[in-house]
């Protein structure tokens, strides 16, 4: 016994949380007591424990919270999106340096709140408790609140950051809410046990649907899905280019991440009061992530809207409650990933006339001075449109394939007919790129090899995916078995 | 058998050409590099599709020179590729066109050579595997994929209203295929297959084949192009480049008949039967009003557009009138149309190169001083009117022997077609090229230079050669269609 206590507690030291959290922790210590370059010093740093962190959630994918059971649960899908969440923060610290440089924002604070945010996220996919979930999610919403409003001196940053902080605030207490009805009525935070009471009840009472709607509106609040959208185009453009990167990737990871948990495990009994809900917001998503992105023509907008229209696709694969709707949900967020990243990655390192590019008109004459990344920028625009042979397409290929499994077929339907409307604005953007007169004007490139090779990483994944489709499919499956069993 | 892939070589080698001009530097003198590149690589690929018919045998019927290799290993999609003999004129035609595309943009593309020869070499890829494909699933991501280059092409190089055109052509032909996505993810959740081959048949019970028959007509009708969802194609041709209009007219619409058959027909046939009487009325409304439409235009690419609607209206008639000769007669008016139409565009393209002007009414009296443009127009005309001799009366004339055979009613409306066609043609050509040279702007135009020619007199011993030797070309597609016959009366007898 004395024996095991004592494994048990070299392993926490082991746990992927405990070390991120330390690490965070000495590096803040770091760049508080060492005033020179820190900044540079501390992303660096930030990387490298990110990776680690990410080596250690891969090789501890067997061991789950021994003390820690009732909060926190393992499992493969757990731990894919736990290395998601991770990928999508280390990218967006490493595409992000430069902007941050010339932008003069170069606080060692950033990358500190990014790993406590990415903690926090770590914390909420793994929740095994309404408790937990909770503190999980106000972790991670309190450093994005923080990170909105970084640009102090900018009006439309400390906008954001306010805008989002109350409408984060008033959803987290809708959420919170929703957690204490779901306590009252079946006497139990631990998912297990409500799967369990919730499987035994014969009526299901009111007052547990009303929690349930209700903690569905505070997820569907943190992925951003229409009706809740509300705050995601203003944030999305009043905060740093940077910032918009990392609030387009990761937050999305995590919120899809437990929206799926959520739904499928303590509350999967309930799939016809829940599912009502999920294809309204997937409908929604789509519809209005198709047609409101049409008018925009400040980029940061567009991006904002069309990735609500992909969480709207997203949802479907919830929607549909199979199998298959899960692999294709996580296919699609993992090609999502790589096309957000790709894209703001160009974002953040190309200068016209000195200034980032914030309006879609910006980028005509691109394809004269920069061909290379007005070809990449077209690339990703056809893949997000779902246009074949790029990775888009199968996202939704797949996202499709599990609505027809469940017979949802005015979803299928709606789902391509809005992803038509959607093609209209990505292909607006090859149309500013290369069918416009161009104006003539100069580019600047600031980009660095870290970012470069991510960069590549992302457009190969993007552009050779249909060549080698099995490395992700498989991942996929052997990810979703953990629901659902073929 | 052949050991070595040589479908596969068709379909990749001008992806192939592509990348390799990718990798030239583009500037005043590399561009002539760029250009021969583009060529070889071109006129290689019509090579190969050419011992894809030396090797093609017409006794086998069933899919030949088949490659087939695992893809997604999670459901049965596989990369699965063969000819048979309906593929097998389609994938010719496309590989036959495109050298034509590339020698005709010779001087007349001056800004971003490599984009645009790139352009082109991958479109000829999309289009070689998309008539190649037997998986449908490769079959659709060709199918979609051939829209990105084409929009590239109408909306960098094309007209004045090139956007709206290259819009309007993306979003509609996207529209359609979209909903043929849910049909197919729908056919291979019903049945498990994915591959054309095993899906020939009566797969289907008749409610679900009217669904996913009305899921492929939405994307064949928009492609072949249907009356009324033909609107796109005169701003698309119009706004294209000459080359654009060639391929378009050429290859592109050809996928919409292609799929007829082997869908619409070939997997739904009962529900093809039930829905014959909206085929023949669309096909007859767009021979006649397409056809008095054409006649009123001032623009001549115009003109041609809406002749190629009516022409597709005798296509679809033909391959619904579900008999040997009817197939064939689409079939080969499929193939001739795509020759036709294009000899026509490049016709076309040679005085817009030189005047820059489409209008009917600024030309007169060509004849005076194009003596040989003259001819080969003449020829191009009277193919596209079906005079016997050359191709087009072959289509024509097998595709109303079919008819008749269903309907008379159905044959006569088709024969008006024919005489309409000669009437805008005709028309069309008496005030191009008779008559005396009113024009000052026409004084010192020239003839056809060497470039030209070479690609007209190609063009003129094809039209010669498919009318007055069809057999060579039906023998190879007589037992495919066969079968489909055959399915269709097995299909509806019962």
């Amino acid at each position: 016994m004395r024996w095991l206590m004592q494994n048990s507690l070299l392993q926490i030291l082991f746990f992927p949380e405990f070390v991120l959290l330390l690490g965070t922790i000495i590096i803040l210590l770091f760049g508080l007591f060492f005033k020179k370059n820190n900044f540079s010093v501390v992303s660096n740093l930030s990387v490298i424990l990110l990776i680690s962190v990410a080596f250690l959630v891969y090789f501890n994918k067997d061991i789950s919270f021994l003390n820690f059971d009732k909060y926190f649960s393992n499992s493969s899908f757990i731990n894919f999106f736990q290395i998601l969440v991770i990928f999508g923060s280390l990218s967006t610290i490493i595409i992000s340096v430069d902007f941050y440089k010339s932008n003069n924002l170069i606080f060692f604070e950033i990358p500190i709140l990014i790993l406590f945010s990415t903690l926090g996220m770590l914390l909420l996919i793994s929740s095994n408790n309404l408790m937990a979930m909770y503190l999980g999610i106000e972790l991670q919403s309190l450093t994005l609140y923080v990170i909105a409003a970084l640009k102090r001196d900018s009006l439309k940053s400390s906008e954001s950051g306010l805008k989002y902080f109350v409408l984060g605030a008033l959803s987290s207490g809708i959420l919170l809410y929703g957690c204490s009805l779901i306590y009252g009525f079946t006497g139990h935070t631990d998912f297990n046990e409500i799967f369990i009471v919730l499987n035994s009840l014969e009526n299901i009472n009111l007052a547990i649907i009303f929690g349930l709607i209700f903690i569905l509106v505070g997820l569907a609040f943190k992925v951003s899905a229409v009706p809740f959208h509300m705050w995601t185009p203003d944030v999305y453009e009043g905060a740093p280019t940077s910032v918009t990167a990392f609030f387009a990737i990761v937050p999305k990871i995590s919120g899809v991440a437990l929206i799926y948990r959520f739904c499928l495990e303590p509350f999967s009994i309930l799939y016809n009061e829940w599912s009502q809900i999920i294809i309204f917001l997937s409908i929604a998503s789509m519809l209005l992530g198709g047609i409101a992105a049409i008018r925009q023509n400040n980029i940061k907008r567009l991006l904002a809207y069309s990735s609500i229209g992909h969480v709207g696709y997203i949802l479907i694969g919830l929607a549909s409650f199979n199998f298959a709707g899960l692999k294709g949900a996580i296919l699609y967020m993992l090609i999502y990933v790589f096309m957000n990243i790709a894209i703001f990655g160009i974002l953040l390192s190309l200068k016209r006339e000195n200034r980032y590019i914030e309006k879609i008109d910006e980028l005509s004459g691109l394809s004269k001075s920069k061909p290379i990344f007005s070809f990449c920028i077209a690339i990703i625009m056809l893949s997000m449109a779902g246009i074949p042979p790029f990775a888009g397409f199968f996202g939704k290929f797949y996202i499709f394939i599990s609505a027809i499994d469940a017979e949802l077929f005015y979803l299928a339907v709606i789902g391509v007919i809005t992803s038509v409307i959607a093609a209209y604005y990505y292909l607006k953007i090859i149309k500013i790129m290369y069918f416009d007169e161009i104006n003539s004007s100069s580019y600047q490139l600031h980009i660095q090899t870290k970012s470069i090779f991510i960069l590549i990483l992302s457009m190969l994944i993007i552009s050779l995916f249909i060549f080698y489709p099995s490395l992700f499919i498989n991942l996929s499956s052997e990810v979703s078995n953990n629901f659902f069993r073929k | 058998m052949l050991d070595w892939p040589l479908l596969t070589v068709t379909i990749f080698l001008p992806l192939l050409g592509s990348i390799i001009i990718l990798f030239i530097k583009e500037n005043e003198q590399s561009s002539i590099n760029i250009k021969l590149a583009a060529l070889c690589t071109s006129v290689g690929t019509f090579i190969l599709s050419c011992l894809i018919w030396f090797f093609f045998d017409p006794k086998i019927n069933s899919y030949q020179l088949v490659e087939k290799y695992s893809w997604f290993n999670d459901f049965d999609f596989y990369y699965y590729i063969g000819v048979d003999g309906i593929s097998l004129f389609m994938i010719i035609l496309s590989t036959f066109l495109t050298p034509f595309c590339i020698l005709t943009s010779w001087i007349s593309i001056k800004k971003r050579i490599k984009e645009y020869m790139i352009s082109f070499l991958l479109l000829e890829t999309f289009m070689i595997g998309m008539f190649s494909s037997i998986d449908i699933l490769l079959f659709y991501v060709f199918f979609e994929a051939v829209l990105i280059p084409m929009f590239i092409i109408i909306g960098v190089w094309g007209g004045e209203r090139r956007i709206y055109a290259s819009f309007k052509f993306f979003l509609y032909t996207l529209l359609g295929s979209v909903l043929m996505l849910i049909a197919i993810i729908f056919m291979y959740q019903y049945s498990g297959i994915m591959n054309i081959a095993e899906l020939q048949g009566n797969y289907f019970p008749k409610y679900i084949q009217i669904w996913l028959w009305l899921a492929f007509f939405a994307s064949f009708a928009v492609k072949i192009p249907m009356w009324p969802f033909h609107t796109w194609l005169p701003d698309a041709h119009v706004e294209a480049p000459t080359a654009g209009s060639v391929i378009l007219a050429g290859v592109l619409l050809k996928m919409g008949g292609y799929g007829f058959i082997r869908f619409s027909l070939g997997m739904f046939p009962e529900a093809s039967q039930f829905f014959l009487p909206l085929i023949f009325i669309l096909s007859i409304v767009a021979i006649i009003y397409t056809s008095l439409v054409a006649l009123a235009q001032t623009d001549i690419k115009k003109l041609i557009a809406y002749s190629s609607v009516a022409h597709m209206g005798i296509v679809t008639i033909g391959i619904f009138v579900v008999n040997q000769q009817g197939i064939e007669g689409a079939m080969i008016q499929m193939i001739s149309h795509g020759i036709v139409s294009a000899a026509l565009f490049l016709s076309v393209g040679v005085i817009y190169d030189r005047m820059h002007t489409r209008e009917i009414k600024f030309y007169g009296g060509l004849v005076n001083k194009m003596p040989n443009y003259a001819a080969v127009f003449m020829i191009f005309t009277l193919a596209s009117v079906g005079l016997p001799g050359t191709s087009g009366f072959i289509g024509e004339f097998l595709t109303i022997i079919g008819a008749f055979k269903y309907s008379t009613f159905l044959a006569f409306f088709a024969s008006t077609g024919i005489i309409l066609s000669a009437v805008y043609m005709l028309y069309l050509y008496k005030r191009i090229i008779f008559g005396s040279i009113s024009n000052e702007n026409l004084k010192d135009i020239l003839d056809l230079s060497l470039r030209e020619k070479i690609i007209m007199i190609p063009l003129v011993i094809v039209i010669f050669l498919i009318g007055i030797f069809p057999n060579i070309f039906i023998e190879p597609m007589r037992l495919s269609i066969e079968t489909i016959t055959l399915n269709y009366e097995m299909a509806n007898a019962k």
